[in-house]
C-alpha cells in the first residue's frame, strides 16, 4: 500500500474522525497476544490489538506502562518474547526493521546534523537508482507539504523544533511508508507549538491518509488527534476506544482515571443496582456488579450539574438534570482556571470526602457561587459510573 | 476489556530474522573481537603461563652406571636420583634451574678423580632427557661411555615441568625483590610531585587571567611528543657530571633515583595536567557565588570548595601518573643507573640474561599495581560523572592583578623547565664532542654510522606510525561503533568492552613479552608475522587501544540513539549511514584518535624493545640503543627527530582537521 | 588505457623474470653483531668472492641476538651466525643449534679461535680485548693518577669515578668477570670485585658505554674493551687506552652454522670465507686482534701488542659457569643500591 501524495486527497472519508476512520476499512495492522519479558518483569503481557487502514491510533498511558515497547516491536527495533504482528497482511513478527514498511519520527527528531533539511529528507530515497531530478521534485513536495520549502539549505540545527519535528515527519514519510510510526513526537517542544504542530500532524496524516500509530503520555494530545485511543497500562490494554468513548465511556476505573478529572465515591451496590454512599443513595448508570460489592463510583467533575444555593437553579432548562441524585453541598474553595472555576464541595452526606466541580464562568455568575455558600448539585444518573473496587 | 492471558504462554521465544546488516555488523565486531582476543588476550595467557613454568633437573630420568678400577665391569646401573638419595650430594635447592641450568655429577662420587681410569656410563632414560659432554649435547636412552676426566665434563640440562618455584626464587632474591620497593617509592614520589605542580598549572590556566595562556598549554603538551628516555637523556646533559647546573645537585648523582624523578615528572605533567585541568574546568560557579556569599576567605573556598570539586580529577590523575611511572622502562632505563625499577628488570631478565621465566614473573609483578591503579580509575571515573549536572554554571575567572602575575610566573618557571630539556638535547645533538669540542656539526645526525638501526630506523618509526595511526584508528573507530550502536549479543558486547578496556592496565613491556611468547612459537599459525612490520603495527594499536577507544566511544554516545533505527526504517544499509553521518560528525574524534595512536607510536619503547627485529628497527628504540652503546649525542639527536616529526604531525593534523571540519563540520557553526 | 595496462603488464613480466633470475643466487640470512659500520664492508667483501650468494644481516647487540637465537631455538630462521660472542655460540652449541663443520684452511688459525671439538662447531673471526678508559682532562681536573692494574682500581682515590658494564646484561662485563675469577682464582677475584665495588659509579648496561662515558667526560674510568676507545680517540676524545698489568678477558667474535639450515652449501662457503686471510685482513681494519696470526698491522690509536694482554680464556668454563657466577655477582653487587659518591 503507497500512498500518492500528488494525487491530491486520496479517496478518505470526509468525516473519519467521529465514529472511528473508516468503520468499513480493513485492518492493517494486527497484533495477536504479543508479550514481550525482560527477565522476570513482563513489560507486554498478551497485548492485542487491530488498527485499521488510514486510522490515526494512538497508544496513552503512564510511563512504563508499556506503549512504546508495544510501538518498537511493531517498528522491529525490540523484538518481541512472543506474539504476532501482520502488517497490510504480510506477518511482520521477526522481520529486521530494514524489511518492514514504516516511516518512523521520534520525540528527539533524530535528523542528521551534518546533513542540510533537502538532504535529510533525501536521505531515504537517494540509494534506489531514482533520477536526480525525481528525487528533488519528490523533497521539493515534501517541503511544501510541510510548509518549509524555503529552509531547504540550512542544517537542522538552525531550525526550531517545530520545524525539525515537521523535517522529521516529511523524511520518514519520503519513502511513503504503509504506516507512520510516531514516538511521543510532540513531548520535546513547548505547550504552543505543541498544540500547533498537533494540528497539522493530524491534517498532514488525514490528507496522505497513512495509517498512524502514535505513543504519547499526554491524553490531550491523544484525544485531539487519535481516531481511537488505546490505553495501557502495566502491560495491558484497559480499552481501545474513540476519544469521545473513552472519555464519556471508560469501561475501567483506571481509564477513567487517567483520562480527564474525575471524582471517586466508595460506595456499595444496593439491590436495585442503586449505590450506597456514606449517608446517601445515588442512582447510577448501568452496571452488573453483583449486589453487595464494594464499588467505586466515578463522575467527572464537568459532569457535576449545579442548581444553585438550595434550590433548583431557576432559568436552567428542562433537559439539564432529572432532579435525582439532588446532593446540598457547601462550597469550601473556589479556584480560577482562566474558562472555568474549580470548585471544592463537601456535603455531610458524603462524610469528609471532597468533590471537585467545574463550574462554567456563566453559571457560578448566575447561581452567585461563592466560597462558604450552600450549593445543590446534580449527579446525572447516567454520568455515575460504577466501577468494582480494585483488589 | 482486555482477555490477556495473565502468564507468558510456554513455547520458546521468538528469534529475529536477521538482516543482511545484522549480519555484516555482527561479522565486524566477531572480527575486531577476535583480534583483540588474539592480539591481547592470548599473548597475556600465554605469559601467565609461561611464569609458572619450571625448569628442574629430573635426577630420575638420568641412570648411570659405575665400572671397576680397570674400566671393566660395569655396575647395576642406577638412576642419579638413587645414587643422590645414598649420598645426598645434590641439594634439593639445586635441583631448581633456569633454561640455561647446568648440573654436575661428580659430586655424586666421593671418590672421584678425573685422572682415575674408573668409566661411566649415562642415558637418558627418556627422549628428553639431555646432557651436556663439554659443550655437547646429547639426549635419548643410549648408553654413552665415558671416561673420567670426560665425565668431570658433564652437565644435566633441566626439564620444564609447571610451578610456582619462579616465583619464589624471586621472593628470596633481594636484589630482585628490592625492585618492587624502589618502583613504589619512586611512583609515590613522582606521582605527589606531579599532582602538586599539575594543579597548580590548571590552577592558572583556569583560575587566572594570566597572558599567554596558549602558549603554556603549548609547552606544557610537549613531553607527550617525546619518547620517555629523552628527558634522561636530557638530564645527563643538565646534571651529569659534565652537566651544565651539575653543582645544583650539591654532589648528589643524577644516575638514580633523583634522575627517574626528574625524568618521570617531565613526561607524566601533560598528562595529569589534562586530567586535573578539566576538572577544574568543569566547576560550578554557583558554589563560588555560595561560599561567597557565605562569606568565606578565599582561602577556605580554596580548600572547601576548589579542591573537593576536583578531587575525583585529582584521584584519577595520580593513579594515571603512578601507573606510568612503574610501567616506564625508557627513563629508568637511561639515568637510572643502578636503581632498579621493575620494568627495567623485564628487560635485564630477557635481553640480558635470556631468562624469559623470570621476566615472565616481574611481568606478572608489574601487572598488579597496573591493573589496581585501572580498577580504581575506573570507579573514580564513574562517580565522576554524577557530579556534572546540566544546571551548572561555568565559572568565569575575574582578572586580578597580583594573582594573575603569580600565576604567570609559576607557569613561567614550568615552561623554561620543560624547553631547557628539550632544548638542551637539541644542542647536544648539534656539537661535535661534548663538553670537549663545541663546533656544530651535523655529525650527530649520521645515524647509519652508529648501532641502532641508522635512519632506515626513523623511517620504519614514520611507516609504522602512519600504518597505526591508519589502521588503530579504522579498527577502534568500527569496534567502538558495533558495540556502541549495534542491538542484541549482549554477551558478546560486554566481552569486546572489557577487551577494549584491558589494555589500560597492561604494561608495555608485558605486552611485549607476551607477544614474544606468543607469536615467536613456531605452532602458531601467526608466527610468519613475527619480525615484521605487521607485528610492531598490531602490538600498538593493541597498547593504545582503551584511549582511542573511549574517544570513539564519548563521540559515538552523542549521536542520536535512534539514527539507526530512522536509516533503517528508510531501508538504508548501514554502511550509508556510518559513511554519510556517523564519520562526519564524528571526524573530530576520528582525527583525534589518529594522531593520538601517531605520536604514541613514534614515541613508544616498551613493548617494541622486544619485537622490533633488523629490518623493522624503529626510532625510538633507536634511540635506547644508542644511548645504550653511549652515543648519547646521537640518542639525542634521534629524539629530536621524535619531536619534529611530531610537532610537524601536529601541524598536518590541525590542517587537516581545519580543512575537513570546514567541510564536514559546517553545521556546528551554522 | 590500453597501451597503459600493456606496459604495466609488461614490467610486471620484467619483474618477475628479474625475481626468478635473483632466485638463481642463494640468499643467506645471516644473524651478526658486528658494528654497523662494518656491515657493508662484509657484505661487499664476501659477495665478490661468492658473487652467487647474497647476504641478508639481521644485526642487533650480542645480548639480543643471543636471546633472539634461543627464542627460535625450534625454528631457527638464521642460516649462518658471523660475528657473535664465543661464549653464546657456546650457549647456542649446548642446545645443538649449531653443526659442526671444518672450514677449508681452519689449520691456519690460532687455536684459541677455534672450537676443542672436532669438527669444530665455531670459528673465530677477531677479538676483542677488556682495556681501561681513562680521560686525562678530567682526571687532572681531580688530581687522579693513572691506573696501571685491574687492583689500582680499587684503590680509595678512584671512588666514584669508575663505570663498568653489569655482567648479567653485557657480555663484556661477564668476560672482565670471568676474566678476573680466571686470573685471581675464585677466592681473590670476589674479594677484588668487593674491593671495585666501592668504587663503582654506575653499572652500564651495555659494554661499550662506560669507554663513552670516559671520553664524553661522564666518568674518569670506563672498564670496557679496547674498540670503542680506540674509536673515541679518534674522534677527538681526551682518553687513554690502558692494559692493565694483570692481562685482560677476551671475547672472540665466531662464525657457525646454524643446524638444520635449508643452504648449506652457501653457509659453508660462508664460514670458509670466514677463516681466509682475506677475510682476517678486512676484520683487522677495527680489531687489532684477529684469528690469523702473524698477519695483523697496528689499528689507530692501539698498540700494536694487544693481542699479548689476553689471558688465556676457558669459553667452556666459562659458558658452564656462566649462570652461578651472574647469580652470585647479583646476590653481591645487584641488591645494593648505587653506590654513594
Amino acid at each position: 500500500m503507497r500512498h500518492e501524495i500528488l494525487a491530491g486527497a486520496p479517496a478518505t472519508p470526509t468525516d473519519v474522525s467521529l465514529a472511528g476512520a473508516g468503520a468499513a476499512m480493513p485492518s492493517y495492522l494486527e497484533i495477536e497476544a504479543l508479550w514481550k519479558v525482560f527477565g522476570k518483569f513482563a513489560a507486554l503481557k498478551g497485548v492485542s490489538l487491530t488498527v485499521k487502514e488510514g486510522e490515526f491510533v494512538c497508544f496513552l498511558g503512564p510511563s512504563g506502562c508499556g506503549k512504546t515497547t508495544l510501538l518498537r516491536a511493531i517498528a522491529g527495533l525490540d523484538l518481541q518474547t512472543q506474539g504476532t504482528i501482520r502488517q497490510g497482511g504480510r506477518d511482520i513478527s521477526t522481520l529486521p526493521p530494514s524489511k518492514r514498511d514504516y516511516g518512523i519520527v521520534f520525540q528527539s527528531y533524530a535528523l542528521f546534523p551534518n546533513l542540510t533539511i533537502e538532504r535529510n529528507i533525501a536521505f531515504g530515497l537517494e540509494n534506489a537508482k531514482r533520477p536526480k531530478a525525481e528525487i528533488q521534485a519528490r523533497v521539493a513536495e515534501l517541503l511544501d507539504l510541510v510548509g518549509l520549502s524555503a529552509q531547504a539549505k540550512k542544517y537542522p540545527a538552525q531550525l526550531s523544533g517545530g520545524q525539525q519535528q515537521r523535517i522529521a515527519l516529511a523524511r520518514a514519510m519520503a519513502i511513503a511508508p504503509g504506516l507512520l510510526l510516531l514516538d511521543e513526537p510532540l513531548s520535546a517542544l513547548d505547550a504552543k507549538v505543541r498544540v500547533h504542530l498537533r494540528h497539522e500532524i493530524k491534517e498532514l496524516q488525514r490528507k496522505l491518509g497513512v495509517t498512524t500509530v502514535m505513543v504519547t503520555h499526554d491524553q490531550e494530545e491523544a484525544l485531539a488527534m487519535a481516531d481511537r485511543i488505546v490505553v495501557m497500562n502495566h502491560g495491558v490494554i484497559e480499552q481501545v476506544g474513540t476519544p469521545t468513548e473513552v472519555y464519556r465511556h471508560p469501561t475501567t476505573l483506571f481509564v477513567a482515571d487517567f483520562i480527564g478529572e474525575t471524582n471517586k465515591i466508595p460506595a456499595r451496590v444496593l439491590a436495585n443496582g442503586r449505590l450506597a454512599s456514606a449517608g446517601t443513595e445515588l442512582a447510577c448508570a448501568p452496571h452488573d456488579i453483583p449486589v453487595g460489592s464494594a464499588v467505586t463510583a466515578v463522575i467527572r467533575p464537568v459532569d457535576i450539574i449545579p442548581h444553585g444555593t438550595g434550590a433548583r437553579s431557576p432559568g436552567a432548562p428542562d433537559t439539564v438534570g432529572t432532579l435525582e441524585n439532588l446532593v446540598e453541598t457547601a462550597v469550601v474553595k473556589m479556584e480560577f482556571l482562566g474558562s472555568f472555576w474549580r470548585c471544592r464541595l463537601t456535603s455531610p452526606r458524603f462524610g469528609d470526602h471532597v468533590l471537585v466541580a467545574d463550574l462554567s464562568i456563566n453559571a457560578v455568575r448566575r447561581l452567585r457561587v461563592a466560597e462558604g455558600a450552600d450549593m445543590l448539585i446534580e449527579l446525572p444518573r447516567d454520568r455515575v459510573l460504577v466501577f468494582a473496587k480494585e483488589g | 476489556m482486555s482477555a490477556a492471558p495473565l502468564a507468558l504462554p510456554t513455547g520458546p521465544a521468538l528469534r529475529p530474522q536477521v538482516a543482511g546488516d545484522d549480519i555484516v555488523k555482527r561479522g565486524l565486531m566477531i572480527v575486531i573481537m577476535l583480534y583483540l582476543l588474539v592480539t591481547l588476550a592470548a599473548p597475556l595467557y600465554v605469559l601467565l603461563s609461561k611464569s609458572v613454568s619450571v625448569y628442574r633437573f629430573d635426577l630420575a630420568t638420568f641412570e648411570i652406571q659405575r665400572s671397576d678400577a680397570t674400566g671393566q665391569n660395569f655396575s647395576a646401573p642406577k638412576t642419579v636420583a638413587q645414587l643422590n638419595a645414598e649420598t645426598g650430594a645434590i641439594a634439593p635447592d639445586q635441583l631448581e634451574a633456569g633454561s640455561d641450568g647446568r648440573l654436575s655429577l661428580t659430586s655424586l662420587f666421593k671418590d672421584f678423580n678425573f685422572r682415575s681410569p674408573v668409566k661411566y656410563r649415562l642415558r637418558g632414560m627418556d627422549a628428553s632427557a639431555s646432557f651436556l659432554i663439554g659443550s655437547e649435547l646429547h639426549r635419548g636412552p643410549d648408553w654413552v661411555e665415558l671416561d673420567s676426566n670426560m665425565f668431570r665434563r658433564v652437565a644435566l640440562r633441566p626439564a620444564t615441568t609447571t610451578g610456582l618455584d619462579n616465583f619464589i626464587t624471586y621472593f628470596s632474591t633481594p636484589s630482585l625483590t628490592r625492585a618492587i620497593w624502589n618502583s613504589a617509592i619512586i611512583g609515590i614520589i613522582t606521582t605527589g610531585l606531579v599532582i602538586v605542580i599539575a594543579f597548580g598549572l590548571a590552577y592558572a590556566f583556569n583560575r587566572s587571567r594570566m597572558r599567554g595562556k596558549g602558549f603554556f598549554r603549548l609547552v606544557t603538551a610537549i613531553p607527550i611528543l617525546v619518547p620517555s628516555l629523552l628527558p634522561g637523556i636530557a638530564l645527563v646533559y643538565l646534571f651529569g657530571n659534565q652537566g651544565l647546573l651539575k653543582d645544583v645537585l650539591m654532589g648528589h648523582s643524577i644516575y638514580g633515583p633523583i634522575g627517574i624523578v626528574i625524568g618521570s615528572v617531565f613526561f607524566t605533567l601533560p598528562h595529569a595536567l589534562m586530567i586535573i585541568s578539566t576538572a577544574l574546568a568543569t566547576a560550578d560557579a554557583r558554589h563560588y557565588e555560595a561560599a561567597t556569599s557565605l562569606g568565606a576567605t578565599k582561602w577556605r573556598t580554596f580548600w572547601t570548595v576548589t579542591v573537593p570539586g576536583a578531587r575525583y580529577g585529582i584521584i584519577s590523575a595520580a593513579f594515571v601518573v603512578f601507573t606510568l611511572v612503574v610501567t616506564d622502562f625508557g627513563l629508568p632505563k637511561v639515568i637510572g643507573g643502578q636503581y632498579n625499577m621493575l620494568a627495567v628488570d623485564i628487560y635485564k631478565q630477557v635481553i640480558g640474561q635470556q631468562n624469559f621465566e623470570m621476566g615472565a614473573v616481574v611481568s606478572v609483578l608489574l601487572l598488579v599495581p597496573a591493573v589496581a591503579a585501572f580498577l580504581v580509575d575506573r570507579a573514580v571515573q564513574s562517580r565522576q560523572v554524577s557530579l556534572l549536572s546540566a544546571r551548572s554554571v561555568p565559572y568565569a575567572p575575574k582578572p586580578k592583578t597580583a594573582f594573575d602575575w603569580a600565576c604567570f610566573a609559576y607557569c613561567t618557571l614550568v615552561a623554561i623547565f620543560i624547553l631547557a630539556m628539550i632544548g638542551v638535547c637539541q644542542l647536544a645533538a648539534s656539537v661535535k664532542f661534548w663538553p670537549y669540542d663545541l663546533t656544530p656539526t651535523l655529525r650527530n645526525f649520521r645515524f647509519d654510522l652508529m648501532d641502532g638501526g641508522g635512519w632506515a630506523a626513523y623511517y620504519n618509526s614514520i611507516t609504522m606510525a602512519l600504518l597505526t595511526a591508519i589502521f588503530g584508528t579504522g579498527i577502534v573507530f568500527v569496534g567502538a561503533y558495533m558495540v556502541e550502536k549495534s542491538d542484541g549479543f549482549h554477551i558478546g558486547r560486554a566481552l569486546f568492552h572489557f577487551l577494549a578496556m584491558l589494555p589500560m592496565a597492561v604494561p608495555g613491556m608485558v605486552l611485549g613479552l607476551g607477544y614474544i611468547f606468543f607469536f615467536n612459537n613456531p605452532a602458531n599459525p601467526l608466527h610468519a608475522i613475527y619480525g615484521t612490520m605487521a607485528i610492531l603495527v598490531v602490538c600498538t594499536i593493541s597498547h593504545f587501544y582503551t584511549v582511542s577507544h573511549l574517544t570513539a566511544l564519548t563521540a559515538l554516545k552523542q549521536m542520536d540513539r535512534e539514527f539507526e533505527a530512522v536509516a533503517a526504517s528508510l531501508k538504508q544499509p548501514f554502511h550509508r549511514l556510518f559513511f554519510r553521518v556517523t564519520i562526519p560528525v564524528c571526524l573530530p574524534a576520528v582525527l583525534d584518535i589518529a594522531i593520538y595512536m601517531f605520536v604514541n607510536a613514534m614515541t613508544t619503547v616498551s613493548a617494541l624493545v622486544f619485537l622490533y627485529s633488523t629490518q623493522t628497527q624503529l626510532a625510538s628504540v633507536a634511540v635506547l640503543n644508542m644511548d645504550d652503546a653511549g652515543d648519547i649525542a646521537p640518542a639525542a639527536a634521534m629524539g629530536m627527530m621524535i619531536f619534529y616529526t611530531n610537532v610537524a604531525a601536529r601541524l598536518v593534523h590541525m590542517v587537516i582537521a581545519r580543512r575537513l571540519l570546514a567541510r564536514t563540520q559546517a553545521w556546528r557553526y551554522a | 588505457m590500453k597501451s597503459r595496462l600493456a606496459t604495466i603488464a609488461a614490467a610486471a613480466v620484467a619483474t618477475a623474470l628479474a625475481a626468478a633470475t635473483a632466485y638463481a643466487e642463494t640468499q643467506l640470512t645471516v644473524y651478526t653483531a658486528v658494528e654497523a659500520v662494518d656491515l657493508d664492508r662484509y657484505k661487499a667483501t664476501f659477495e665478490k668472492a661468492n658473487p652467487d650468494i647474497k647476504i641478508n644481516w639481521v644485526r642487533d647487540s650480542t645480548g639480543v641476538m643471543t636471546a633472539k637465537l634461543l627464542a627460535e631455538k625450534d625454528n631457527p630462521q638464521a642460516d649462518v651466525v658471523w660475528g657473535i660472542a664465543a661464549t653464546s655460540l657456546l650457549l647456542l652449541k649446548g642446545e645443538a643449534m649449531l653443526e659442526p663443520y671444518a672450514p677449508a684452511g681452519v689449520e691456519k688459525l690460532d687455536k684459541r679461535f677455534v672450537d676443542t671439538s672436532t669438527p669444530p662447531s665455531w670459528t673465530g673471526m677477531d677479538a676483542y680485548v677488556a682495556a681501561i678508559c681513562f680521560n686525562t682532562v678530567e682526571a687532572q681536573k681531580l688530581g687522579i693518577p693513572a691506573p696501571k692494574s685491574w687492583k689500582d682500581l680499587t684503590k680509595p682515590e678512584y671512588k666514584g669515578h669508575v663505570v663498568m658494564p653489569n655482567p648479567n646484561s653485557s657480555g663484556t662485563g661477564f668476560l672482565d668477570v670471568s676474566a678476573w675469577l680466571q686470573m685471581f682464582g675464585e677466592k681473590d677475584a670476589w674479594a677484588f670485585m668487593d674491593g671495585l665495588h666501592q668504587n663503582i659509579a654506575a653499572y652500564t648496561h651495555s659494554g661499550s658505554k662506560p669507554c663513552k662515558m670516559a671520553a664524553a667526560g661522564e666518568t674518569v674510568i670506563g672498564v670496557s674493551f679496547e674498540f670503542p676507545g680506540a674509536k673515541a680517540k679518534t674522534a677527538g676524545a681526551p682518553i687513554e687506552i690502558i692494559f692493565p698489568s694483570e692481562g685482560s678477558g677476551w671475547e672472540a667474535e665466531a662464525t657457525a652454522i646454524i643446524a638444520g639450515t635449508a643452504n648449506l652449501d652457501a653457509a659453508k662457503k660462508l664460514v670458509d670465507f670466514s677463516v681466509s686471510k682475506e677475510a682476517n685482513e678486512m676484520y683487522n681494519v677495527g680489531y687489532a686482534v684477529i684469528a690469523y696470526p702473524g698477519i695483523a698491522k697496528p689499528v689507530e690509536n692501539l698498540p700494536a701488542n694487544v693481542a699479548d694482554h689476553m689471558i688465556k680464556n676457558d669459553f667452556e668454563w666459562a659458558a658452564t659457569n656462566r649462570k652461578a657466577i651472574l647469580t652470585e655477582w647479583a646476590k653481591r653487587y645487584d641488591a645494593k643500591s648505587e653506590p654513594k659518591t
